[in-house]
């Protein structure tokens, strides 16, 4: 789950991160109350997980009541890249000397995770990863170890801040590792990391992924979902459970495994289709799965064709079928269903499908002709 | 010949019950003649299930079968303690197919096998497990799909990709040496490079079939080092070529973020390594089916 900008920074402050005081807010008129009670000068700043919203007007400094109303009635309801905002949040201003950047994510090949610090914050750090890397001074931190004192404090002289950030930037650092490791975090990112004028460091920003494989014992994040924009079959799909994420085409695709399900989108794309979507029922996908599957594929209009595409191994053959079978007496499937099933219980499976099969749910032998199929009753592209 | 596991292997299940997952597939992997000689359930402990002795702890069940190596299949939250109790209790080879363990977790776990318990090789998390055909299956591999005998090892990231290796080799009458799913997780605890220089190591293997997909590098690094170091012919193919950029597809590993981890920049630095490259698995295995006709 990635976070907006104000929850970040709540999640930053539970760890003893220091971040500038402010309110999230929903309307014009909290917004100006919000303003009223932090005094000003304030920040009103748009809450999208979308980059650019800076040059997009929304994020702006308003010194009183009157400016804060204006931005405020401006930028809620503001279109950023097809994300409208809908939540503000009112920030106190804050004086800079200098900006820094600061992060930490996992470094797959390293297997060890990286902390990456420059002296040239506030702009995209890619940017500066390829007109100057000499100045972002890299970290690599033995998870089974944890980030030292020591290694704090050389890493930020490395990075060459100002002497005055030196102690404020090694507190926070060492606060944001514990933050992104305690706090399950694939992302945790300040952009810009301040200095202020009186010698204090601070997070500006917040950018932070959270891992989902650690919902289960972090209660607090329920608080944080329910405003991520979602399309309506993106929002059913994360309700039943499921992965899910939705393309342009007319073959609606469920798979189970991850790798499978990329490998079917492939399939129908080289023999001339367009996949609907990727959806991978996971291992061990029972009937029940199956049916919210298809309810979901079912509710995306554009599907022409469905294929379903399983090669058991914890996911047992029978129980697709069932699920299969199930979800037909339950809705009524649209489109016609081409199905390839192999491995673990296939045969039990088939026996199921077999006395069901028709015009409208086929079966193919391999995951080529099945594709083959199912593109052709969808009418190619 | 095989790598990683053989007809000695013998093989305990943690997280074994009647009902549970372990269960399910522990008493598969055995009816497939794999040496199950033990299973691990304190709950339990004392009891017999099918034939196999339930014990407390790992170290109690490799005490009393000389066990070599452990399939963990329990939950997210218990799973990287189980890896490390396999672990401390010696055992060479620790499979886990747990899907979902927390990513802080697993990089942990993976720096403490490698800091404390280098001689434990730990396969997974998150993966299909490994099959050495008629001989040792841990995992949840259906073995009815593999065709043993060699000449080919497969390894794959994904699970269900594994499986389709393997049955497109069988189609076609090819056999398998051994068949390795290394999993889809950020940080799985054997790499393609492992199972690549194993493969290169071991004599039966003459060709090597690697699956693998989009996001993260460990496809680049494998092509680095079947060019440096291979001899031996490998076949590959990618998943995820119309996958879009930064969206998750499934695995914590499946993304693409800016234009790294693509599947095209994957299928150029193996085409640059001299790997064959299929669009899809079947062209992979037809590819695999060429190589071996002319070994």
């Amino acid at each position: 789950m990635d976070l907006f900008e104000y929850q970040g920074k709540q999640f930053f402050a539970s760890f003893g991160i220091p971040v500038s005081p402010g309110e999230a807010v929903d309307t014009v008129e909290d917004a100006v109350a919000a303003a009223d009670r932090l005094g000003y000068p304030v920040v009103v700043k748009a809450q999208v997980q979308v980059g650019g919203r800076g040059k997009a007007g929304g994020v702006k400094l308003a010194s009183n009541t009157q400016e804060a109303l204006e931005h405020a009635t401006n930028i809620l309801g503001l279109d950023i890249k097809g994300h409208v905002v809908k939540r503000l949040w009112i920030e106190k201003a804050s004086d800079i000397a200098e900006e820094y950047y600061a992060s930490f994510t996992l470094d797959r090949s390293a297997k060890k995770h990286l902390g990456m610090l420059s002296a040239q914050g506030g702009v995209e750090i890619e940017t500066v990863a390829e007109s100057d890397p000499d100045a972002i001074a890299k970290i690599w931190v033995d998870p089974a170890e944890g980030l030292s004192p020591e290694q704090a404090r050389a890493w930020v002289e490395a990075a060459k801040l100002n002497p005055q950030a030196t102690e404020g930037a090694i507190d926070i650092l060492t606060k944001l590792y514990t933050a992104y490791v305690d706090g399950d975090a694939d992302l945790c990112e300040i952009n810009p990391l301040i200095l202020t004028p009186d010698g204090r460091v601070h997070a500006l920003d917040a950018k932070v992924t959270l891992d989902d494989n650690a919902d289960f014992r972090h209660p607090e994040r329920d608080d944080w979902r329910g405003l991520t924009v979602m399309d309506a079959r993106d929002a059913l799909a994360h309700e039943k459970g499921l992965q899910y994420v939705g393309l342009d085409g007319t073959v609606g695709i469920i798979a189970n495994g991850a790798g499978l399900a990329m490998s079917t989108c492939d399939v129908v794309n080289q023999v001339g289709g367009s996949p609907a979507n990727f959806l991978d029922i996971g291992g061990g996908a029972s009937a029940e799965v199956m049916a919210n599957a298809l309810d979901v594929i079912n509710s995306d209009e554009k599907v022409k064709a469905i294929f379903i595409n399983i090669f058991g191994g914890i996911t047992r053959g029978e129980e697709v079928a069932n699920g299969i079978v199930q979800a037909l007496g339950r809705v009524d499937i649209k489109a016609p269903i081409v199905i390839r099933l192999d491995g673990t219980n296939a045969e039990e499976g088939r026996a199921i499908l077999e006395p069901h099969l028709s015009d409208r749910l086929r079966s193919k032998p391999t995951m080529l002709e099945a594709a083959r199929d199912a593109v052709a009753l969808a009418g190619g592209k | 010949m095989s790598i990683f596991v053989n007809k000695d292997t013998k093989v305990i299940i943690q997280g074994f019950s009647p009902t549970s997952q372990g269960g399910f597939h522990g008493l598969r992997n055995k009816a497939y003649g794999t040496q199950v000689v033990g299973g691990v359930n304190p709950k339990r402990a004392g009891e017999e299930i099918e034939g196999v002795p339930v014990f407390a702890s790992v170290k109690d069940a490799v005490a009393a079968t000389g066990a070599t190596a452990s399939f963990v299949a329990v939950p997210p939250a218990g799973s990287p303690g189980a890896i490390l109790e396999a672990a401390e209790a010696g055992l060479e080879l620790v499979v886990c197919i747990t899907e979902g363990i927390p990513a802080q977790d697993e990089a942990k776990t993976f720096n403490i096998l490698r800091r404390d318990f280098p001689r434990t090789r730990l396969l997974g998390p998150n993966c299909p497990g490994i099959i050495t055909p008629g001989e040792c299956n841990i995992g949840i591999t259906p073995g009815e799909i593999a065709l043993g005998g060699g000449p080919v090892g497969i390894v794959s990231r994904s699970g269900t990709l594994t499986y389709q290796a393997l049955y497109e080799l069988k189609q076609k009458g090819i056999g398998v040496t051994t068949c390795v799913g290394i999993g889809g997780d950020p940080v799985p605890g054997t790499s393609f490079i492992d199972c690549l220089e194993a493969f290169q190591a071991d004599p039966a293997t003459k060709a090597v079939i690697m699956f693998g997909e989009i996001g993260g590098s460990a496809e680049e690094e494998a092509a680095e080092y079947i060019a440096d170091k291979m001899d031996k012919p490998v076949a590959s193919y990618i998943a995820g070529v119309t996958a879009p950029a930064g969206k998750k597809m499934g695995h914590a590993g499946a993304i693409v973020s800016g234009n790294k981890g693509t599947a095209k920049g994957k299928m150029d630095a193996l085409r640059a390594a001299g790997v064959a490259v299929g669009l899809n698995p079947t062209e992979a295995g037809e590819l695999m089916a060429d190589i071996v006709a002319k070994l």
